[in-house]
C-alpha cells in the first residue's frame, strides 16, 4: 500500500489564561495602537451586548443572540479586513460589524424588527446577517468569484459557526474556493455549541480545520480568545487571498458564554462548571492583563474606556428608540426595483388600511 | 466580441437555439453577464443551450461548476450582489430543489431585507416539463412553487421569438427571474428570429389569437396543443382567444380580465398538476374580479395530482389537444 497523502493541522496560542506570553509574540503585538483599538472594540462590543440583552428583557428589542465570547475573533476579523474587502457574516458577528462601520443603532434596528437595520451605510457591499445556517458560505464564494473575474485585489471573509460546518453549504463552498482558487477566508467560530448540540455531536473529525484539507485548502486552528493568535492568522490568510494565493479555513476555538439567544436557556444542557471554566479563558480579560503587564494600560484608562463605551451605547439606544417604524407600505416598496402592476392594488390596500399611521 | 461586432442577423431557429442566441447577445452587450452551471462551458450544456459561449467569451465568464445545485444558486447570488448578472443553469428542473433554500431565503429577499442596498439581478434557467421520454425526475412542471414566492419573477417562453425576447428581458431585469424552458418544444418548431437585442416585456400576457367565445389561458409547451385545439374549434364555429401567460408570476390580470369580460368563458390549460397550480390563481383572479362576466364556470385542463409517470405513461398525464377541445365544448354548451 502506498501512502498518497498525509495532512497536518496546526494550532496557535500565544497568551495563557492570565495574559502571560507562552512564547515570543507575533509582530502584531508591536503595533500598540492597533492592539489598543482592538481592546476598545472588544469592550464596546461587550457593553453593547449586555445592553441589547437588557433591552430584550424589557420588551424594547426582539430576540437577540449574545456575542459573549466572540468579541476577540470578531475584532480580529474587523481589523484584518481592508475596507474594500467584503464581509459575509452569520448572526453573531457584532464585533466585526462594528469595525466594518455598521452602527450600533443599525444592529439594534435589525434585532428590533426593522429591515433598515441591514441598510448599512458605511459598508455597502457587506452581505447582511445570514440566519439560515451556512447559506452565506455560498454567497462568499460568489462574491470572491466576482472579484476574481474582475481581476480585483480584494478578498472576502466569511463567518460560520461549528454547527454550520455540518451543512453542505460550507463543504460545497470550501470545495469551490479550492477548485476556483478564490480569494476568501472562512472563519469557523467554534464556540462548542449549536444551540444545545455540542461540538462532539456535529462531527467525529478531531478538528473542524481539517475539513479544509478535503477541499485542497490549508486549515489552521487558533485560540479564538487569544487576540494575537487570531489577528496573526487573519492577517496571514488575507495577505494570501489578496496575493492571489487562494483560500484559507481558520477554526477559531472559543466558547459561547451566553445563551444561544434571549429565547434560549443554556442551563438546560450545559453545566455551571463548564461555563466557569470557559470564563477563565475569557479573551478580553486576557488581553487587558497583557496590556497592563506591558505598561499600556491602567485602572484609570480602563475606567475611562468603560465610561466611553457606555456613553456610545446609551446614545445608540436613544437613537434606536427614537426611530419611528417605517410605514407599512414599505413591505412592498423594496420587493422589486419597480413594483409590478399586479401588486399595486395590495399596496393601495395597505396604504388605505393604515392611513394616518399603523394601527 | 463586442455588441458592435454582432450583426442583427435573422435566422430560422428553434426555441433552444433562440435561448443560445439571446445568451450570446446579452454577453456581447454587457460584460457583467456571466453564465455558470454544470456542463455548460466545454460541453455547451446537455441541451446545447450554451454552446459556443465559452469560445466567444472565455472561461472567466462561462463557468463549469462543481456538481452542486445549492452552490450554483448561492454562488450566483453572491456574484449578483457585486453587480454581475449571472445566468445560472440548472440542468433539469428536477434538480433545482437543492437550490431552493438559496432561491427562497436569499435571492427573493436580498433587495427587500437590505432596503435596496443589495439586490440580485440574476436569472436561474432550467429546462422543465415532460414529453421527451426522459428518466425519472426529469419531467416535472413545478412552476407554482416559485410563483408562490414573493420577490421572484417566473417566466416561461413558448416560442423561439418569445424565448429570445423574454430571456433578454430577464437578464436585463434587476431582480431575480426563474426562467423555465419547456423542453418538449425546445426543437418542435423553427421561427425566424432577428438577433436585434430587443427584449419583450415581462409581466405581460401575449394574446396569440383573438376570439369572442372563450378565452384559453395557457403557457409553456401546452401553448402548442392549445393553438391546435383553437384551430379545430374554429372549424366547428367556436372562436377562441388564446393567451400565452409567459410571466406566470406576477400575473398580468388586466389582459386576463379584459379578455374574459369579452368572451365570458375561460379554460385554463397547464401541464403541472392541478392542486395549488398557477391555474388556480388565474381562476381565483377571474372569480374575484370578473365573476359577473362569466357565462360558464372556469374549467382547468391540467396534469393529474400525482407523481409524474415514467415515460411509458407520460402521454396519459400530459393534457392532450382533445382534452382542450372537450373542455371548450363543455363551457360553450352552458
Amino acid at each position: 500500500m502506498k501512502e498518497v497523502h498525509e495532512f497536518h493541522v496546526d494550532s496557535t496560542r500565544y497568551l495563557d489564561d492570565h495574559g502571560k506570553p507562552l512564547s515570543e509574540l507575533p509582530p502584531q503585538a508591536g503595533n500598540t495602537d492597533r492592539v489598543l483599538a482592538a481592546y476598545r472594540n472588544m469592550v464596546l462590543t461587550r457593553t453593547f451586548d449586555s445592553k441589547a440583552i437588557a433591552l430584550q428583557r424589557t420588551g424594547k428589542c426582539g430576540t437577540y443572540p449574545s456575542v459573549l465570547g466572540h468579541e476577540v475573533v470578531g475584532t480580529a476579523i474587523g481589523q484584518g479586513m481592508a475596507k474594500s474587502d467584503v464581509f459575509v457574516p452569520y448572526y453573531r458577528d457584532q464585533a466585526a460589524h462594528i469595525l466594518r462601520g455598521v452602527s450600533l443603532r443599525e444592529l439594534l434596528l435589525y434585532w428590533g424588527g426593522d429591515e433598515r437595520g441591514s441598510a448599512w451605510q458605511n459598508c455597502p457591499e457587506d452581505l447582511p446577517i445570514s440566519v439560515p445556517i451556512a447559506t452565506q458560505c455560498c454567497h462568499a464564494v460568489g462574491v470572491a468569484s466576482a472579484m476574481k473575474i474582475r481581476d480585483q485585489q480584494r478578498a472576502v471573509v466569511c463567518c460560520i459557526g461549528d454547527g454550520g460546518t455540518s451543512k453542505g453549504d460550507f463543504l460545497e463552498s470550501i470545495n469551490l474556493a479550492g477548485a476556483w482558487h478564490l480569494p476568501v477566508v472562512f472563519v469557523v467560530i467554534n464556540n462548542q455549541w449549536a444551540i444545545s448540540t455540542p461540538r462532539s455531536l456535529q462531527s467525529s473529525a478531531e478538528t473542524i480545520a481539517q475539513k479544509a484539507i478535503s477541499a485542497g485548502l490549508p486549515g489552521h486552528i487558533v485560540d479564538g480568545n487569544d487576540y494575537f493568535a487570531t489577528i496573526e492568522a487573519l492577517d496571514a490568510a488575507l495577505e494570501r487571498a489578496h496575493g492571489g494565493k487562494g483560500a484559507t479555513v481558520i477554526e477559531a476555538v472559543t466558547y459561547r458564554l451566553g445563551d444561544h439567544t434571549t429565547a434560549d436557556d443554556a442551563t438546560r444542557y450545559r453545566t455551571a462548571e463548564d461555563l466557569k471554566r470557559a470564563w477563565e479563558k475569557d479573551g478580553i480579560k486576557r488581553l487587558q492583563n497583557w496590556l497592563h503587564d506591558s505598561g499600556h494600560w491602567s485602572p484609570d484608562k480602563e475606567k475611562a474606556l468603560q465610561a466611553d463605551c457606555k456613553q456610545a451605547v446609551e446614545k445608540a439606544v436613544e437613537e434606536y428608540l427614537a426611530t419611528e417604524a417605517e410605514p407599512p407600505t414599505a413591505m412592498l416598496d423594496y420587493l422589486f426595483e419597480t413594483l409590478p402592476a399586479a401588486l399595486q392594488p395590495q399596496r393601495e390596500q395597505i396604504a388605505n388600511k393604515y392611513r394616518g399611521g399603523a394601527a | 466580441m463586442s455588441a458592435a461586432e454582432r450583426s442583427n442577423e435573422t435566422r430560422d431557429v428553434t426555441l433552444v437555439e433562440a435561448v443560445n442566441m439571446a445568451l450570446h447577445r446579452a454577453m456581447a452587450d454587457d460584460e457583467n453577464v456571466v453564465v455558470l452551471g454544470e456542463d455548460i462551458a466545454t460541453n455547451g450544456g446537455v441541451f446545447r443551450a450554451t454552446v459556443g459561449l465559452k469560445e466567444a467569451f472565455g472561461f472567466k465568464r462561462v463557468m463549469d461548476t462543481p456538481l452542486a445545485e445549492n452552490l450554483i444558486a448561492g454562488t450566483a447570488i453572491g456574484m449578483a450582489t457585486q453587480g454581475l448578472k449571472p445566468v445560472a443553469e440548472f440542468q433539469f428542473m428536477g434538480f433545482i430543489y437543492a437550490g431552493m433554500e438559496q432561491i427562497v431565503s436569499h435571492a427573493a429577499r436580498m433587495r427587500n431585507r437590505t432596503r435596496g442596498r443589495l439586490h440580485c439581478p440574476l436569472v436561474f434557467r432550467a429546462p422543465f416539463g415532460g414529453g421527451i421520454h426522459a428518466p425519472e425526475h426529469h419531467s416535472e412542471s413545478t412552476e407554482a412553487l416559485f410563483a408562490h414566492i414573493p420577490g421572484l419573477r417566473v417566466v416561461i417562453p413558448s416560442s423561439p421569438q418569445r424565448a429570445y425576447g423574454l430571456l433578454l428581458a430577464a437578464i436585463r431585469n434587476p431582480d431575480p427571474v426563474i426562467f423555465l424552458e419547456p423542453k418538449r418544444i425546445y426543437r418542435a418548431v423553427t421561427q425566424s428570429v432577428e438577433d436585434n437585442g430587443e427584449a419583450l416585456p415581462l409581466d405581460t400576457f401575449f394574446t396569440l389569437r383573438e376570439g369572442d367565445d372563450v378565452t384559453l389561458i395557457t403557457w409553456g409547451a401546452c401553448v402548442m396543443e392549445t393553438l391546435q385545439a383553437a384551430d379545430k374549434l374554429a372549424e366547428q364555429g367556436v372562436s377562441c382567444e388564446v393567451i400565452d401567460v409567459a410571466t406566470v408570476s406576477p400575473l398580468d390580470r388586466e389582459t386576463l380580465l379584459c379578455s374574459v369580460a369579452k368572451t365570458g368563458r375561460a379554460v385554463i390549460i397547464h401541464e403541472a398538476c392541478r392542486n395549488g397550480g398557477v391555474g388556480a390563481e388565474v381562476a381565483a383572479s377571474i372569480a374575484e374580479a370578473a365573476f359577473l362576466d362569466l357565462q360558464a364556470p372556469v374549467v382547468r385542463v391540467t396534469g393529474y395530482d400525482t407523481v409524474m409517470p415514467y415515460y411509458r405513461n407520460e402521454q396519459y398525464y400530459l393534457p392532450q389537444g382533445e382534452d382542450i377541445v372537450t373542455a371548450v365544448e363543455q363551457v360553450i354548451a352552458l
